[in-house]
Parts: C-alpha cells; structure tokens; sequence
C-alpha cells in the first residue's frame, strides 16, 4: 500500500478540508475515484474488501473446475469452461480496482496463499457430485448476485463498476445451474436425489455467504456510512431466501429447513438459523477444504513462476533488439 | 488507474481501451498485468471482450499516461468554468425565431 499516514488532527486545516470534500462527495452519492483524497480507514477497508472478493473469485474456480474433464456432454463441458473462465475473469477485474487503490498484485496473491487474507468460506466445500455444480450455479451465484448488485452502486467508483461487469456475466452462471438441475429433475429417480442431496447440503453453507448476523459483523456500520455497503448481511440473506423459495418448489426440490414458511405479516418468509458456529469454523481454517483450495492455489502460482519469468526474459530481449521500435504491427492508436 | 510501478511480478501494469463497435470511441475498461505489448493486448482480448464487448482494442503501459491532478476544484480546469458564452443557452434569441 501506499497510502500517506497524516494524523488527522483539528489543527490540520487542510486535512479537514479534504475530509469534508470527501464527506460530502459521499453524502451526494458521488463517486470516489481512485486519485481522489479519501480516509485511510475508507481505503484500507475497501482493499480489504476488494481483495477479499477477488480471492473468492480465483479460488471460486476449483470447487467446479474439478468437474470440466468429467462433464457429462461435450454442451456442459463447453458451459463450464466458460464459467469458470468468468471467475478468472471476475478474479483479475477485481484486483484491477484494488490495485487503484495502491494495492500491489503480486502482494495480494502472497497474502491470498499465505492465508493472510481471506475468501468466501462457501469455496471449502466440496462437490462430489455434478449436480454440485448446478446447485452452485444456482444457490451461490444467486447469493452473489443479491450481495453484488448493490454494489454497483458501492461509493468506490472502480469497484462499482467492475461490479456491473461481474452482475451481467452471473446472470449466466445462475442460469445454467438452475437450467441444469431443471435437467437433471427431470431425468431419473438416482438424478433427482443427487440434486436434492446437493440441495441440502449447500443450503446452509449458501445462507453464511452473507457473512456473521448484523449484531456480530463488526466491518458493517463503516462500510454503510461509506455507502461501499448498502444493506445489510442479514437484509441480503432475506432477499436470497424470498428469491430462492418459489424457485426451489418450481424445480421440485425441499430446502432443508424446517422453519422455513411464509408469513404473512411481514411479507417476506421466515426462516431457521445458521449454524455460525460453523462458519466461525471454515473462517478460521478448519472447513472440509480450507488446506486443499490454498495448496493447489499455491502450487499454482508457484509451477507458474518459471512462464512468468520466461515471458519477462522474452520481453526484455526483445526491447534490447529493437529499441523503442513498436512491439506490434497494430499502427497508430488513432 | 494506478500509481503501481512494476510490481515484485516483474509484469509491469497496462490500461486497456476498448471500441465497443465502429462509429464509438475507446473507454477505458480496466488494467492488467502483462509482460510485453503484444501479450497486454492478448489478456485484454481475453479478459476484457469475452462476449463480443470490443472491435478494438489499445493497451498502453500505465506509467505512460499523464494526468491532471486529482483536486475536483483544480485550477487546471478554471479557464472552461467562466466562459458562459461559450454555451448556447448563453444568447437569448426571440421564441419567433424559427430553427435556431
């Protein structure tokens, strides 16, 4: 990071001044841009953020990547190569914002492996079989959509805008689960139980994506001040619930909560609580796939480093042979 | 935009421009890490125009751009903000006037 630490102090004119800019850009729902003065808390708490949600990207791959040699057509391979290049995707436009923010990448992925910083805890469990991969689709990229499509509007003009990006490409991700387990639903008996066992045991795991209840998740009231958030987790999870209820009876499945049912008087449907003890758990390391993700993450970037420095080796040689002649035959920018 | 220099990668950071279709100008979509020209323009195909998004695309490397300062009230811009005249609104022209 690059941040200037100045000890923000009544006596610092010129630091009130900015604050107050910054304050009131915030408060007129302006954007903040990425050269724009802003709080040292605001910028610490948006790279976190930002990180956090690039590394759930890249690590978002491997759950269902673990299913592309073993998809059941050549139509579902194609379907999830393309998905799964999307997360890469999502991954680098995200890092992209975070490194607006001073962020350095190449630090983000040391912190990624070295489980400094973290992701989703929903990409530590694992997927057995290929109705995971539909039920994926359709339960966490839908609780990705409900959980990114405020974003868009996040004050952090980089971040928001890579969001609109991500938003467009996960209405495909949602699309095909769900088209897939409408397939599978109406295949055979064997079928139909593979995606309601997948169904019951994402369910919950799906409902912690929206991060620890609002009376314990301490990040919450600066990120809505700093309008970087614009519900609440708990506010996400009922929309993810009311959204999810009617789609589940449409595709024949039982979402496995007991408490689960329609009231009235609020409008909205109630439901059980989350076992946070759990996601306390898989946060802190101890998921059923936490050391797998992180390992293959690792040996990723590590076999990878001799391509890395072979492309910067041919890149290097080539600006020697030929200096300041251009790389490409693409002409002038105009 | 960044003011990240080459990072410890060794892969300096370029900005990416894409045309959406001909007849519109290139906006500036985002960044990325590449090791040469030729791969920037590579990722960025990739990256940035998975569902037919460009017909063109510039990639140049981030330390290249100049910029104006960072101050929403920088005097850089002033000369633009006192020159009414210059917008049409600025003459009053008779409501019987036609096609003006």
């Amino acid at each position: 990071m690059t941040t200037t630490h100045s000890a923000p102090s009544a006596t610092d004119g010129a630091e009130q001044q900015l604050q107050e800019q910054f304050d009131a850009s915030i408060a007129k729902d302006q954007r903040i841009e990425p050269r724009d003065w802003m709080p040292d808390g605001y910028r610490k708490t948006l790279i976190r953020q930002i990180a956090q949600h690039a590394h759930s990207e890249i690590i978002g791959m491997q759950p269902e990547g673990e299913w592309i040699t073993r998809a059941p057509s050549l139509r579902r391979k194609a379907i999830l190569f393309a998905k799964v290049q999307d997360e890469a995707g999502h991954g680098l436009y995200l890092y992209s914002a975070a490194e607006t923010l001073g962020a350095d990448r190449a630090d983000l992925t040391e912190r990624l492996i070295e489980g400094r910083q973290k992701y989703s805890s929903i990409f530590n469990y694992p997927t057995p079989s290929f109705a995971d991969v539909g039920v994926i689709g359709w339960f966490v990229d839908g609780a990705a959509i409900c959980n990114q499509v405020p974003l868009c509007r996040s004050s952090y003009g980089p971040y928001a805008r890579s969001m609109v990006r991500i938003c467009k490409e996960e209405s495909f991700h949602q699309r095909q689960g769900y088209e897939l387990l409408l397939t599978m639903m109406r295949g055979t008996e064997a079928q139909r139980a593979m995606v309601q066992d997948a169904v019951d045991r994402w369910w919950w795991p799906s409902l912690m994506m929206f991060g620890p209840p609002d009376g314990d998740s301490p990040n919450s009231a600066a990120s809505m001040a700093w309008k970087i958030k614009r519900h609440t987790n708990d506010e996400l999870r009922q929309r993810f619930v009311d959204m999810t209820v009617p789609q589940a009876a449409k595709l024949g499945v039982t979402l496995p909560d007991p408490e689960l049912r329609w009231n009235d008087e609020r409008g909205r449907h109630d439901f059980g609580t989350p076992d946070w003890s759990e996601l306390q758990r898989v946060i802190k390391g101890d998921g059923p796939c936490n050391a797998e993700r992180i390992t293959r993450r690792r040996t990723a970037h590590e076999e990878g480093a001799w391509v890395r420095e072979a492309a910067s080796a041919h890149a290097a040689k080539t600006a020697a042979r030929i200096p300041d002649a251009p790389q490409t035959q693409e002409g002038t920018a105009a | 935009m960044s003011n990240t220099d080459d990072s410890k990668a060794g892969w300096p950071l370029y900005e990416v421009f894409v045309r959406g279709k001909r007849g519109l100008n290139h906006v500036h979509v985002g960044s990325l890490h590449a090791a040469d020209d030729r791969m920037a323009l590579t990722h960025a195909r990739d990256l940035y125009t998975r569902r037919n998004e460009g017909v063109s695309i510039w990639v140049v490397p981030s330390v290249h751009i100049a910029a104006s300062t960072r101050d929403e009230k920088d005097p850089f811009f002033a000369p633009s903000a006192d020159k009414v005249y210059r917008h049409p609104t600025f003459y009053d022209i008779p409501e019987d006037v036609p096609h003006i």
